[in-house]
Parts: structure tokens; sequence; C-alpha cells
């Protein structure tokens, strides 16, 4: 494996970009952090979403069902593993729940996975709500030193981890399956591609990247319960987010995340019952406006500027 | 036993209650051409896509090299040296055309991959007829050269068996004579062959062998000279009493 | 017994609000994830139809199944249609109408928290006690029950009796064969998405009688009749049936025995042991 020049360069812009992210504690620990905390979360969601939904076109709705796998795993732990073992077990839960997920219907059409994933979020809620009731349990504290800087910190690893990670599969034989089986299914298992393996395989990534995010995260709430913790509006918002940016690249659901999270942030705090009705007509304008997402519509500009300088 | 290559016993495909192919029996040797000839609807391509794993079997078994490869995923089939081509081409619209060659390189039964496989995919461009192309988009290209690109990939993962589709329809003379050519050339240096096919030029010229079906049944087998005198097969294409 | 007859009743209504689906998804080929808030709606306006005007719901239905026809049938011509015609394979269709009927569930939501407020909602129409085989149940429950018996018969009967059904049915066995015999696909698409439509407003109008509604429900009962058409099996109107009574009854248990809370998650096993064993539906033939 070897590095070209462009490769080095975007390796390059890349970390100078984490670093000066990295800085932001320093100037701001109010409204600015607790920004960047929202949009450093929503990035690695987004990011590593598309990752799997970009080639496979496939719809996961599972994310916060795997957010909230990850805060329990925090709020659960947190009295006897260090923190970053915590993490890292989400990271493996994580994985495991949606290899199991993937087993019963990445083999079936599109739909039968929207569905399922659709609902996964309120299973696992109503599952956790019942084994709680059952013990007498009722929320969990996060008790940490974690401060918001550290959570921030935290995140932005992750999101480097997970930049780090797409880009090496886009490098690998997984990444080139994952196109042709986008492209045309059939072709990929007349080609020798074991289709279903490659689709769960892939489908760990977001798997495992929400669960740690919400273990990341847990501290921030102190107090969880499963209502809070499996919001499905996550999963929703995930959705928007990565294909208003354009799931076809893999910086593109970042471009979606900043706009959006500052258009949620201004309309729930002006009008905090119109939330509702600002995602659902996001959806409706990724599909009539932005089937690409804003990074085919840079493309097409780009493409047209480039044939006006032929002509 | 000793050298068959791929062995078809009692394959059977039902759709509902259309019974599209109906115990086809027959063998192929090492290194031979075999055309699969019929009228339109007689079950060739079904009979092909139960080959290649594209369809699971009803009923009866397909093995390659003495061992069962029917059941099995159309991955796994292909693994084992089995590649095909589509009766309408199928190619991957997001990628150039070397990249839909690579793809073949990349998963089969002989992998390659980075250089290997590029090295590779533009040699056997080359041997199709399309050096120098590997650049373009697919929509450049004309349907002749879709075809191309579309042998070329089943080509890379360097297959033993091949199956073709009806590769050679839709091609002028000229461009018929170059195909013809190919496909010896590819039995030359090894592959055995099936293919479905129509052109009567290509079918004399190439085959070895030919079985012929009519509506899911082997009516008949044998050189391409005997089957095309046979009368079941006259009467197949062109009907009863008026031949 | 007690729990099995609480759980057909509760099947009953389930069957109608999956008919809904069902057309829409078997004949016009969207997956409708709206569904769920048609159903709230024609609840809302059962509800405000009865406390402003005591109007009975048995009498609503027919207010609000034309209501629902005609927004419907604009839904599909204005939003779906393009999408229908600008698709270029079934994934890309199921895609684009799953996010496009996303975007309406959440307007609808958003709608409804705007002009109703986010309570619950709930009226007492006809809570008498009757009794059946020894046990007694709702009036509202039951009459519930007998009127979507009556609709879901009626229904079956249209589609296999009459013209139109048998072009319905011939556009969901086949849509491209279908226009090639002289079947209108398009204004027969529209028009099964629209009756689907209909029957799921009445069957928020009938359930509205008995259960607790709120704007944000809508996405449980979407669920629920996901799960019911994919148990059946798309298109198969028996089998829509026979898998809307299953998942009341098993509700109806898990909820008695077990927690109320826990019917999700009880439908959610159900819908998966599906997948693992039979993702054709229950009826449906295995594709070989």
């Amino acid at each position: 494996m070897s590095l070209t020049g462009t490769d080095t360069r975007n390796v390059l812009l890349a970390t100078l970009g984490f670093g000066v992210c990295a800085l932001l504690p320093f100037a701001d620990t109010g409204y600015w952090l607790g920004l960047g905390v929202t949009i450093a979360m929503f990035t690695a969601l987004a990011t590593s979403w598309a990752l799997f939904s970009g080639p496979t076109h496939y719809i996961s709705l599972a994310t916060a069902a795997f957010f909230g796998v990850g805060t329990y795993v925090t709020g659960l732990g947190i009295e006897t593993l260090p923190f970053w073992a915590l993490v890292g077990l989400a990271g493996l839960i994580g994985a495991g729940l949606a290899a199991l997920v993937g087993l019963a219907t990445l083999r079936l059409s599109g739909v039968y996975f929207v569905i399922f994933t659709l609902g996964l979020a309120e299973l696992v809620r109503q599952v956790i709500t019942w084994v709680q009731n059952n013990t007498g349990q009722k929320g969990l504290y996060v008790l940490t030193d974690l401060d918001e800087a550290g959570i921030y910190w935290w995140l932005l690893g992750l999101c480097a981890a997970v930049f780090l990670t797409g880009w090496l599969i886009g490098r690998s034989r997984l990444g080139f399956a994952l196109r042709i089986i986008g492209d045309d299914e059939i072709v990929a298992a007349h080609s020798g591609i074991n289709t279903a393996r490659a689709k769960i395989l892939l489908f760990m990534v977001p798997g495992a990247v929400a669960a740690m995010t919400g273990a990341i995260l847990a501290p921030r709430y102190v107090y969880i319960e499963p209502s809070l913790a499996f919001a499905p509006i996550l999963s929703f918002q995930v959705v928007i987010m990565a294909l208003l940016g354009g799931a076809s690249r893999l910086w593109g659901p970042v471009v979606g995340v900043i706009p959006f999270t500052f258009l949620l942030e201004t309309v729930s705090s002006n009008f905090p019952n119109q939330t509702t009705l600002v995602i659902g007509v996001a959806f409706l304008v990724i599909v009539y406006l932005l089937p690409n997402g804003f990074v085919g519509l840079l493309d097409k500009v780009l493409h047209r500027t480039k044939a006006n300088e032929v002509t | 036993m000793t050298n068959h290559v791929l062995s078809l016993r009692g394959v059977t495909k039902r759709f509902g209650g259309l019974v599209a192919v109906n115990a086809m029996n027959f063998d192929v040797a090492e290194h031979e051409v075999v055309g699969l000839l019929g009228p339109n609807g007689s079950g060739k391509s079904t009979t092909l896509n139960l080959i290649s794993g594209a369809l699971p079997l009803t009923a009866g078994n397909v093995s390659l090299w003495g061992s069962r490869i029917s059941g099995l995923p159309a991955q796994t089939i292909n693994r084992k040296g089995v590649s095909r081509t589509f009766q309408l081409v199928r190619l991957l619209p997001s990628m150039n055309v070397r990249d839909n060659v690579v793809v073949g390189a990349v998963f089969g039964h002989r992998r390659r991959w980075g250089h290997d496989a590029n090295e590779h995919a533009e040699k056997l461009l080359e041997r199709v007829g399309l050096g120098g192309k590997g650049d373009m988009s697919l929509g450049q290209l004309t349907y002749i050269d879709t075809k191309r690109v579309e042998l070329a990939r089943t080509l890379a993962s360097d297959p033993k068996v091949l199956l073709l589709d009806e590769w050679l329809a839709g091609l002028n003379p000229t461009e018929l004579q170059i195909g013809i050519n190919l496909i010896k050339s590819l039995r030359d240096e090894g592959r055995t062959i099936i293919l479905v096919e129509h052109v009567m030029d290509a079918i004399r010229s190439l085959c070895d062998r030919c079985v012929v079906m009519a509506a899911g049944t082997k009516i008949a087998e044998g050189t391409p000279t005997q089957v095309l005198s046979d009368k079941k097969v006259i009467t197949a294409y062109l009907g009863d009493d008026d031949a | 017994m007690d729990i099995l007859i609480t759980g057909i009743l509760l099947g009953g209504t389930y069957a109608l609000i999956a008919m809904g689906l069902n057309l829409q998804y078997g004949v016009a080929r969207i997956m409708n994830l709206a569904n769920g808030e048609v159903l709230v709606a024609g609840g809302y306006f059962a509800f405000i139809a009865y406390t402003s005007t005591q109007l009975s719901p048995v009498l609503t239905i027919f207010v609000v199944a034309p209501i629902a026809f005609g927004l419907n049938w604009l839904i599909y011509v204005l939003m779906l249609q393009p999408l229908v015609s600008r698709a270029k394979n079934r994934g890309q269709l199921e895609r684009d109408s799953i996010l496009a009927t996303f975007g309406l569930s959440f307007i609808g939501v958003g709608l409804m928290l705007s002009f109703f407020g986010g309570d619950y909602f709930s009226y007492s129409f006809l809570a008498v006690p009757v009794e059946l085989l020894g046990n007694t149940y709702g009036a509202n429950r039951v009459l519930s029950f007998v009127m979507a018996v009556v609709i879901c018969g009626a229904l079956y009967l249209w589609l296999n009796r009459s013209r139109a059904g048998l072009a319905i049915r011939a556009i969901a066995t086949a849509p491209a064969s279908a226009r090639l015999v002289g079947i209108d696909v398009k204004n027969l698409s529209a028009l099964a998405f629209a009756l689907g439509g209909a029957v799921t407003a009445v069957g928020g109008a009938l359930i509205s009688t008995y259960l607790t509604l709120d704007a944000s429900t809508g996405v449980v009962f979407t669920l629920k009749a996901l799960i019911i058409v994919i148990m059946g099996g798309v298109g198969d109107v028996r089998g829509t049936i026979v898998a809307a009574l299953l998942l009341g009854v098993l509700e109806t248990v898990v909820a008695s025995l077990l927690d109320p809370g826990l019917t999700l998650a009880a439908a959610y096993v159900m819908f998966l042991g599906i997948l693992l064993f039979r993702p054709q539906g229950l009826f449906g033939k295995k594709v070989t």
C-alpha cells in the first residue's frame, strides 16, 4: 500500500483540521463548546452511517438503538471499569448487535431492513424498561470527572477514527466490493463476492461507532433513563444529515451535519414545537431537491463549469 | 466421469406451475465448446442460470470436476472457476471501463489486487479489442464494446469454465468473425466453454458438440451438423408439417 | 378464552389498518410510512366530531373515508407519482418513497402537534359492557370489530368479483404485464393508494372509540401494520387478516400475562421469526 501525492496532502489537511478543531475548548467553554459537542457527535454518527448506506443504499434507522446501548454500557459499568474500557466495550457490543441485525435482515430486500431498524430502538427500550421495572431499578446515575471539554475531545478522537476507517475501507477490497454491490448485486455475486458477508461486515462499523458515541456522551446526561437514551428521533436526524450532505463521499455527511445542527438549534430555541415539522420538510427537500445531497450539487456545478470551459 | 468438467443430472426448474427446465442431462468435457441451442423460451438461459447459481434448482444436480456445485451460492461457484456473461449486458455504471474489468479480477477464481489487478485488466482489454479505452466511461461505448467489457470482466478471474449467454448476438459480420476468433482462442488456451447461441455461423465454426432444447427438455445432442439435420430439431424450430 | 376474544377483537381493527397499507404497497408499490399518521388523523376527526356534535363514529366514517380518499389521492398524484416515473429501478423507488413518506409522516405529526397539542385524546363512546361467551367486553370494541369485518369483507368481494378489482390484482401481480393488456396502471395505482388511505383513516376512527391516541402514536401503528403486511404476504388479503388476528392475540396475551409495556417487543419477536423462517409471508409461495 502506497500513498500518492494527493493522499499525503489529504492526510495532512485532515490532521490540520482536527488540530484546529481540538483547540475549541480553549476558546470557549459555554455555548460554542456545547455546539461543538453536538456537531462532533453527529459527524461521527452520520459519517459512519454513510459508510454503510452510501454504497449499499440501505437506510438504517438503528442509530438510536446502538447509541442507547452504548449509554447503558457506560451507565452500568462506570463504577467498575475505566472509561476508556467502557467505550471500547460499547464498540464491541454495538458491532456484535449490528452483526445480529444484519444476519437477520440484510439477506432480504431493503424494505425489511428499514422496518426492522425502525422499531429496534423501541424494542430495546421496552425490554430495558421492563427489566428495570422488575428489578425495581429506575434510572442510572453516571458520575465522572469528565467535563464537556473531555467529552468533546473523546468525540473528536472518535471522528478521526471514523474518517481513518472510512478512508482505509475505501482503499480495501471490502470497499471495492461494496461499490459493486451498490451498482449491481447480481454482478457482484457472479464476480465471486459474498454479498451478505460484505454488507454485514460494513454494517458493524456504524453499529460500533453509534454505541461508542453513546458511551462517550453518557456522562453528559448524568442521569440515564430508557426514553432519553433510546430517543428514536436521533436515527432520523442522522439519516437527514448524512443524505443532506451526500453519502457518496467520505466528507459528504459533515457538509450536512454543520448547517442542519445550526438549523435545528435555531428552530428548537425559537419554535420548540416545530422541530418535527422541520425534520419532515428536510426529508422532502432531500428527496425532491437534493437527491444526491450537497456533494451531488457541487459535482453538478463543477461538471457544468468544466463543460463550459471546454466549449 | 473421468474428464467431465461439468455434468448435469436431472436438472429441473419449476416456476410455479411452469416447468422451465425438465430433467436435463449432459456432460461437458475439458477444452470442449458446447453450444446450447433451441427456440426462444426453450429454457437455455434458465439452464445457464442454474449452472451459474443465479437461480436455485428445483431438482437434480450440477457437478464440477465430479463435485456437486448446485445449491451453492453464485459467488462460491464463481470462485470455483465458473464465470459467465449475461444475456442483457450487465455492467457497473458508476465505474469506468477498466474498473469494470478489475471487478472480475479481485474476487473471483484467481485473485489479484491493486497494481496487479489493473495491469491484468489492461491486458484483457487489449485482448478483447478495447486497448487504451480503460479510462472511458461506459456511456461512451458502443453496444458491441459493452459486450467486450463484460467478456473481459468474465475472463479476469481466469475461469476454467465460461458460460456465454448470446454473447455473439447483435454483432455485424466483421465483428462476428472477430468474436468467433476470440472465443476460439479462449478454447485454445484450455478453457471449457458453454454458449447459448442463435447465430448458426458461429455454432458451425465453434461448437464441438451441441445440446438442443425445446420446451425445457433436451431433444437432441451431437455435432452441429448432426443436430442441425435432426428432424426433431427442425420441427422444434419451424413447426410441424409445413417445414 | 377471555384473552383470545379480546385479542381477536383488537386484531379485527388491525386487519383493517393493514389492509389499507397492503393496498398501497401491494398495488401502488409505495411503502407508506405515513400510514399511522393517516390513522391518527382519522381518530382526531372522530374525536372532534363526537365531542363537538355528538356525531357517532359509526357515521363519522362516512365523512372520514371520502376526505381521506381525496387527500391520499392528491398526495399520490402530486408527490409520489413523480417518484415512480423518475425511478430507474425498484430499489430506487423503494428508497425514495421511504424517505418521502417519512417526510410526510413527520409533517403530519408536526401539523397535528401544532393544531391539537401533544396531549392524549379519548372520548367515551358506547363504553358499556356486552356479554360474549360468558365474559364482558366493551361494546365499542365489539362494534369496531363488526365494522372492520364488514369493511374487510366488502373489500375482499370487490377485489375478487369486480372488474376494477381484477385489474388491481393484476397490477399487484405483474405491473409491467398489466400495462400490456390495457390496464391503466397509473390511475388504478392512484386509486388503490387513495383507497388504502381511506381504509386506514376509517380504521383510525374506529380504533379511537376504545384506544387512547396522541399526535405521535402514529408510528407505532405504522410499524404494526408493516409487520402484519409482511407476515401476511404483500397483496394477500387472507394472509393479512390471519396475521392481524395473530398479532392482536399475541399482544393481548403478552399485555395481560407479562407486561403491557412489552407489546411492541412481542410483535417484533414475531416479526423476527418471520424474517428468519418465512420471509415470503405466512401463505406466500416459496420462490424457488
